[in-house]
């Protein structure tokens, strides 16, 4: 286990189920201490993905490593080596948290001196303190799901995975759930899979987009935008001759800059125009001096528009409708 | 091997502190109470040829067939219909572990609620004054009947419980093999197809697996070899198709 190796490292992963390709020859590796998010629609093989890496699926082919060691070959020692929580969350219902998080630790090699002390920092960092002695049955939905991250990051291994980790959480709870995956930046190899994009892109350092069993695309959210928009984009409400001046105007300030979309004039006769670029440095300065300075126009708005994670998401894995209703094995 | 005590002590604490095994365990004393109420009534009535603890049990099978089900149809399939079997093989456990940490937890129960009915006799033995009706023998070689018997009927029922992730299912599967083989057996043996010559084999096979037989001979004080050799081969074989039918769910899921 050197330091320069891959936490995660997968490669051509092929796994097939009663002739449905769910994951599709996907390739990636994961740092130590990086967090990265998974992210896919239903069925994409987020899930069949994260349980060949814990060992509990075997893959048809390919190549899984874990710290080094092939899952295939050591799935006794790479579960050492992991943390899970699945999809769903299953806890048994007729336990206390405590004892149940007692039992983990000890089925996970944890002595009973060490156990305790653990127990308690991670009763606190989850904030399950009030409910130690609680049934599981019993507890909220959030509180489960921090019974389950408590589970996962109980025994302090080198990675986790998590699925879905902040799904049915209320907003208070997502950010201390949020802040809990944070702080386990550089210590822990962190991947979670997530539908809610506003998670992913604040708490991960890098996004892998996976869609009918294939990596779509990966890397971190801000080169995800540029690598899928390939362009900037500016919003301006302006008046005066757009239509005539305005393009000149502006390949003069930058050569590639022109004119995307452009609205109606409003009553005070500005328009909405929304202008692209391949220029990744903000043009926004000399955009509005160029702009202010020319008497022919009169600008009342400029803005630069982030394309959200969710863009990238739904440009990087649309799809027909067609595609989406023939079955999975026809698409192929 | 590491992490069977730990799940041994597990599963025996969550039986111990779950409602549904006192509730088992009450039903299970009445029920042998009454078997054993009845029993005492017919030597009060007349001089019988064998002591009340031949006849008691005798009737293993009763409680065999309610009991073994009850105790192991949900060791398994509900782990696998709430999704907690995936938490546990994720953890640094084999599945040879969990099945016989599972197994053992409920061959304990099944012992235990079988020595509960020791009571019985200590109360015969304290308010009967009569020595006579304590034959230590057959009481002693009945109780270590059920117990090896028990390896295998247990194993039975976690089979049962390995194969399927509905609990009832689990249940009627449990209670069909125990029936095929404590009954189906003794009936295929007393066929009268099985008295021609050319069956002479299968005889001799049907009658080495009797249950029935081999309860007599225990009773007697015969403690032959070959038949705790049956009931432990059997039940090697049953936890190793379980450990089996776990696996193969897993990778069939």
């Amino acid at each position: 286990m050197s330091a320069d190796l891959p936490a995660i490292e997968v490669r051509d992963l092929v796994k097939t189920y009663a002739g449905v390709t769910a994951v599709n020859k996907v390739s990636f590796t994961v740092a130590r201490g990086e967090i990265l998010g998974f992210l896919g629609p239903n069925g994409a093989g987020k899930s069949t993905t994260m349980r060949i890496l814990t060992g509990y699926l075997p893959a048809n082919s390919g190549q899984v490593t874990v710290c080094g060691l092939s899952v295939a070959t050591h799935s006794d020692e790479v579960k050492n080596f992991i943390g899970y929580m699945p999809e769903n969350n299953p806890l048994p219902d007729d336990m206390r948290v405590s004892e149940y998080l007692h039992y983990r630790g000890r089925l996970k090699g944890l002595s009973r001196g060490k156990l305790g002390v653990r127990l308690d920092e991670v009763l606190d960092l989850c904030d399950l303190k009030r409910v130690r002695h609680r049934i599981i049955g019993t507890l909220s939905k959030g509180f489960r799901q921090r019974v389950g991250i408590a589970e996962a990051i109980l025994a302090e291994p080198p990675v986790i995975i998590m699925d879905e980790p902040t799904i049915g959480l209320d907003p208070h709870q997502i950010l201390i759930v949020r802040d809990l995956i944070a702080s386990l930046r550089g210590r822990m190899t962190v991947i979670i899979s997530s539908h809610i994009l506003p998670e992913i892109e604040m708490t991960c350092d890098r996004v892998l987009i996976i869609n009918q069993g294939r990596v779509v695309t990966q890397g971190a959210p801000a080169d995800l935008r540029r690598e899928v928009f390939g362009h900037s984009r500016y919003e301006l409400e302006i008046a005066g001759d757009t239509a005539a001046a305005l393009p000149a105007a502006l390949v003069r300030i930058e050569p590639t800059l022109h004119i995307a979309d452009a609205g109606e004039p409003d009553a005070a006769g500005f328009r909405k125009l929304s202008l692209t670029t391949v220029r990744d440095d903000d043009l926004g300065e000399t955009l509005l001096r160029a702009l202010a300075a020319d008497e022919r126009f009169r600008l009342r708005a400029l803005n630069r528009v982030q394309p959200s994670l969710e863009d990238v998401f739904l440009a990087s894995t649309r799809r027909g409708w067609d595609a989406v209703d023939a079955p999975k094995g026809a698409s192929k | 091997m590491r992490h069977f005590l730990t799940i041994l002590s597990h599963e025996i604490r969550m039986l111990l502190v779950s409602a549904s095994t006192y509730i088992a365990a009450v039903l299970f004393l009445a029920v042998m109470g009454f078997i054993f109420a009845g029993v005492l009534e017919n030597y009060s009535k007349a001089a019988q040829e064998t002591s009340p603890a031949t006849v008691f049990f005798q009737l293993f099978w009763l409680p065999v067939f309610f009991m073994v089900p009850l105790l192991t149809m949900k060791c398994i399939s509900e782990e696998r219909r709430l999704g907690t079997l995936e938490t546990l093989l994720t953890a640094p456990v084999t599945t040879a572990e969990v099945v016989l940490g599972k197994y053992f937890a409920s061959y304990f129960l099944y012992l235990l609620l079988w020595a509960s009915t020791g009571g019985f006799f200590y109360i015969l033995h304290r308010f009967a004054g009569d020595l006579r009706f304590l034959d230590l023998g057959p009481l002693l070689g009945g109780y270590l009947f059920i117990a090896i018997s028990g390896l295998f009927f247990v194993a039975l029922g976690v089979l049962a419980s390995s194969l399927s992730r509905n609990q009832a299912v689990a249940g009627i599967l449990a209670f069909t093999l125990l029936f095929a083989l404590i009954i189906g057996l003794n009936y295929a043996s007393s066929l009268e197809m099985m008295n021609l010559d050319s069956m002479k084999p299968a005889r001799a096979i049907l009658d080495y697996a009797r249950t029935f037989r081999h309860l007599d001979d225990f009773s007697h004080g015969v403690i032959d070899t070959r038949e705790v050799l049956f009931y432990l081969s059997g039940t090697v074989l049953a936890l190793i198709f379980s450990i089996l039918g776990v696996e193969a769910k897993r990778l069939h899921s």
